[in-house]
């Protein structure tokens, strides 16, 4: 049962990628992007949820999907229009139906009456009840009870195909009956690859059946029309099953065939007839017409044709009908009655771009990762070779020295190759955030419309995966601080609809999302109020209005003077500058009375490599991430001032910022370096505090593959992680916030206000 | 001779689970995501049967069939269409295009394998 468990996982996964393509069409449809793709794509996703669900027995999930599927259906066929209340009532729905498919796939429990309630409001759409209220008066003939007879029949997870297999169980009846069966094909039987033999030998499955080939219709060779059919065959047949059991065998071809099926209500008459030796004849004569029409078909000489064939020959007319009805006309046949939302070929092209990234291959997220680990090594070694070569003292225009440019540039394509298999469009994130709109804005009573653009941008999985949290908290702030009740925009001559916009584009080998919102932009004096009263700045410290806007990212911060429902779980925008700040990204505001606030965050694409400032400390090289440097800086003697216990500060534009010493901090001296003749960073750690680090010297900025020094080695306080470099030595990644944690005696507030 | 069949379904879990039951029944299985990715993978393969959803993106079940009986190539191949729309009305469309026969979803592995061995001679 291991591969149907593997299938059923499949089927969750698949789910999920059906519901995010219902509720992006939905909100198409809402939006009037539409059509009739559109449409059917959506139905297409419900529908393939219920399949699935069938198979797996999920009979939960196929009711309610079973559901949605006749609104949709309606919605497709044109029986419903795409009332803006349908629509909503419909992406309610999907919400509850991905609630549905996770609870089902995680074995757990929900609440049935909302299901049911919102089943009924599916159902309340349904055209047969808005004509005729009152469950009795839909009966048969309405679509809604043809389809609530779907419920019962067709949903359950056996086959239900009474047409090819109930011969198999078919009920015994009483008494043998004899049937006397014409059965001529016609040329369209063949055409759709249905086979006589097959059809025959289905027949004889049934009881004893005696079956006589009429070739009388056959013409000469020269006359044969091959993708005709002259053969009638005349079965007698004694069975204990009913007629219609003998029908349903010819349910695929009664419309290709002439059938005639009488019952003798007299004796059987077939007396000891040898049945397979009927079958093998029958076979043989079939197969004599089939050599016979190849043989024709390829317009070989009479004399080829095999003697067999030619036994059954009889001068006889060709029937005009048999000959005029060939398959290349069915094949083509119909284009009128062709599917209604069959797209045409350029359009195809377009929504297999958009929707669906090509053939595409699943694999193990551990070989990837040791491939991105291996180039990563490649890196290495190929800077190792070639400051060795350079040690050498070889010549730049030597066949070396331009071979290992050459191999340089290939490492770095494989290096962006490798990293590009990682990256995965932010689409999955962005996916979420409609629904969580609908849920906020329904809480707070504001109406909002989230306008998402650059879903495709790429981005590494790992980033992917750790920015929906910032996100959701971010677009949760956005509409309930961000964006006024409907009432207060009016009178400030705006939209009832306040606007939340997404973005993600790269810029400079960083992916930068932005989140906008069109709202009432930071309410700046209370801002400051609210920081003063928290103790977080002095009541008088004069603040730019961009210092102001930053007050928010302060930990402590939070505007919401009740906590509310939504924003207000105990975290602010320090957390999501936290978490931002721990993928290596930054997070920036621009607010604008009146008009809104925008939310900028740029994050690396990759967490496997890193840009870093290597620098000496007492004698080793190590690594400063560069998105945690604000600058660098040369102290000066007046602007270091020492206090108590070996803490100094640096005075940096009239503010005094901690000086801490790297080296010292790490244990490679004992006492505090002269900061003249070191170089201080000005580092701003995930909380937003300040301060300078002292360090030796800087060597350089460099990109970095950043190696594990847990998986490695073990955990180090203060380092991030370790790199190796072109000398091949192994450097340090300094983890700067432990070692301002480390070093920070206890900090002042204002100061960090201050500096924040 | 190992026989070939080709699933078309745009559902990687009814394709999956198409996989399984032929696979296991002794057949080889090619797959196709959509009708036009059917249509091109024919271009490279010989199936003794088809076995194919009716709605899907790109080019449903009903133009991928037609598409099949206008190939020379193929149109002799068996079609059997698989789909949870059970009506007559699908049915007809199916039989016009040029199906075979049709297998109603959800369905039974072991009558799965039953219908193509009847169609696949």
């Amino acid at each position: 049962m291991d591969a149907m468990a593997a299938i059923k996982q499949t089927f969750f996964q698949e789910c999920e990628e059906q519901l995010a393509e219902l509720e992006s069409g939905l909100t198409a449809i809402l939006e009037g992007d539409g059509d009739a793709e559109t449409v059917n794509a959506v139905f297409r996703a419900v529908h393939s949820i219920k399949g699935g669900a069938g198979a797996f027995s999920l009979d939960d999930l196929v009711r309610f999907a079973h559901i949605f599927e006749t609104a949709l259906d309606h919605l497709r066929a044109g029986r419903l229009a795409p009332s803006p209340d349908l629509l909503k009532v419909m992406l309610r729905a999907s919400d509850a139906l991905a609630d549905l498919v996770r609870a089902t796939r995680d074995e757990t429990n929900l609440e049935p009456q909302r299901f049911a309630a919102l089943a009924a409001e599916l159902r309340a759409f349904d055209p047969a009840s808005m004509q005729q209220t009152g469950a009795a008066a839909i009966v048969k003939e309405t679509d809604g009870a043809a389809d609530c007879a779907d419920d019962e029949i067709v949903f359950r997870p056996i086959l239900m195909d009474e047409s090819m297999f109930d011969e198999m169980d078919a009920p015994p009846a009483a008494a043998p009956r004899l049937f006397r069966i014409r059965f001529r094909p016609k040329p369209a039987l063949y055409a759709k690859a249905n086979e006589a033999a097959l059809l025959l030998r289905e027949v004889s499955n049934l009881g004893e059946c005696s079956i006589v080939c009429d070739s009388s219709e056959l013409p000469f060779l020269p006359d044969l029309d091959p993708e005709g059919a002259c053969l009638t065959f005349l079965i007698t047949l004694s069975t204990e099953c009913d007629e219609s059991s003998v029908r349903e065998i010819f349910e695929f071809v009664e419309w290709d065939c002439d059938l005639d099926i009488a019952e003798e209500t007299d004796e059987p008459a077939g007396d000891g007839v040898d049945i397979s030796a009927l079958v093998e004849r029958l076979q043989a004569s079939v197969e004599a017409e089939r050599a016979a029409l190849e043989e024709a078909n390829a317009r070989s000489a009479a004399g080829a044709t095999p003697p067999s064939a030619r036994q059954n020959f009889s001068p006889a007319q060709v029937e005009g009908s048999d000959t005029g009805d060939g398959v290349g006309s069915i094949g083509k046949s119909d284009p009128a009655k062709s599917d209604p939302v069959k797209i045409d070929p350029g359009k195809s092209d377009l929504a297999a771009k958009g929707d669906q990234p090509g053939p595409s291959i699943r694999v193990d997220l551990e070989r990837v990762d040791r491939l991105i680990n291996l180039v990563g090594e490649l890196v290495i070694n190929q800077a190792m070779l070639a400051q060795r070569v350079l040690e050498e003292g070889l010549a730049r225009a030597s066949g070396v020295a331009t071979g290992l440019d050459e191999l340089e540039q290939l490492t770095r394509e494989i290096q962006d190759s490798v990293m590009a298999i990682r990256a995965q469009p932010v689409k999955s994130v962005f996916q979420r955030m409609p629904r969580l709109v609908r849920e906020v804005a329904a809480m707070t009573g504001k109406a909002v419309r989230l306008v998402t653009d650059g879903e495709n941008t790429e981005v590494d999985k790992t980033v992917i995966e750790r920015i929906a949290d910032p996100l959701t908290h971010m677009i949760r702030n956005a509409i309930d601080h961000g964006l006024e009740t409907p009432d207060v925009r009016v009178r400030a001559g705006k939209a009832e609809e306040g606007v939340v916009h997404l973005s993600a584009l790269h810029r400079s080998g960083r992916i930068v999302i932005e989140v906008s919102d069109d709202g009432a932009g930071i309410d700046r004096p209370r801002v400051k109020a609210i920081a003063a009263d928290k103790g977080l700045i002095a009541p008088d410290a004069a603040l730019s209005d961009d210092e102001i806007d930053n007050l928010i990212f302060l930990p402590g911060f939070s505007t919401a003077a009740a906590i509310s429902d939504i924003s207000g779980r105990g975290v602010g925008m320090d957390v999501v500058r936290r978490s931002i700040q721990a993928l290596g990204g930054r997070i920036s505001i621009q607010s604008r009375p009146g008009r809104g606030s925008t939310f900028t965050m740029s994050l690396p694409l990759t967490l496997a490599v890193l840009d870093g400032m290597v620098v000496t400390v007492g004698g080793q090289t190590l690594v400063v991430p560069l998105t945690a440097i604000v600058e660098t800086l040369q102290p000066k003697v007046a602007d270091v001032h020492e206090f108590g216990g070996g803490a100094r500060v640096i005075a940096i534009r009239d503010q005094f910022t901690p000086l801490i010493d790297v080296g010292r901090e790490l244990g490679y001296r004992a006492d505090n370096a002269d900061p003249l003749a070191g170089v201080a960073l000005l580092v701003e750690t995930e909380g937003g505090a300040r301060n300078a680090m002292l360090v030796d010297a800087i060597l350089g900025q460099r990109q970095v593959v950043i190696k594990s020094l847990e998986a490695n080695y073990q955990h180090v306080p203060g380092i991030a992680a370790a790199t190796i470099l072109g000398d091949g030595r192994v450097a340090l990644i300094l983890d700067v916030d432990a070692i301002v944690a480390s070093s920070r005696a206890d900090s002042d507030a204002h100061l960090l206000a201050a500096a924040g | 001779m190992t026989k070939t069949i080709l699933t078309v379904d745009d559902s990687r879990t009814m394709r999956d689970m198409l996989m399984l039951a032929l696979s296991d029944a002794g057949y080889r299985v090619v797959q196709a995501e959509d009708g036009m990715h059917g249509l091109e993978v024919l271009a490279g393969e010989k199936p003794d049967v088809i076995v194919t959803d009716i709605n899907m993106p790109r080019l449903d079940g009903f133009g991928f069939i037609e598409g099949v009986r206008g190939d020379d190539r193929h149109r002799a191949v068996p079609i059997l269409v698989l789909t949870t729309e059970s009506d007559a009305e699908k049915k007809e469309r199916a039989r016009r295009a040029g199906a075979t026969g049709w297998i109603v979803k959800p369905f039974d592995p072991i009558k799965l394998v039953a219908a193509v061995r009847r169609v696949a001679s």
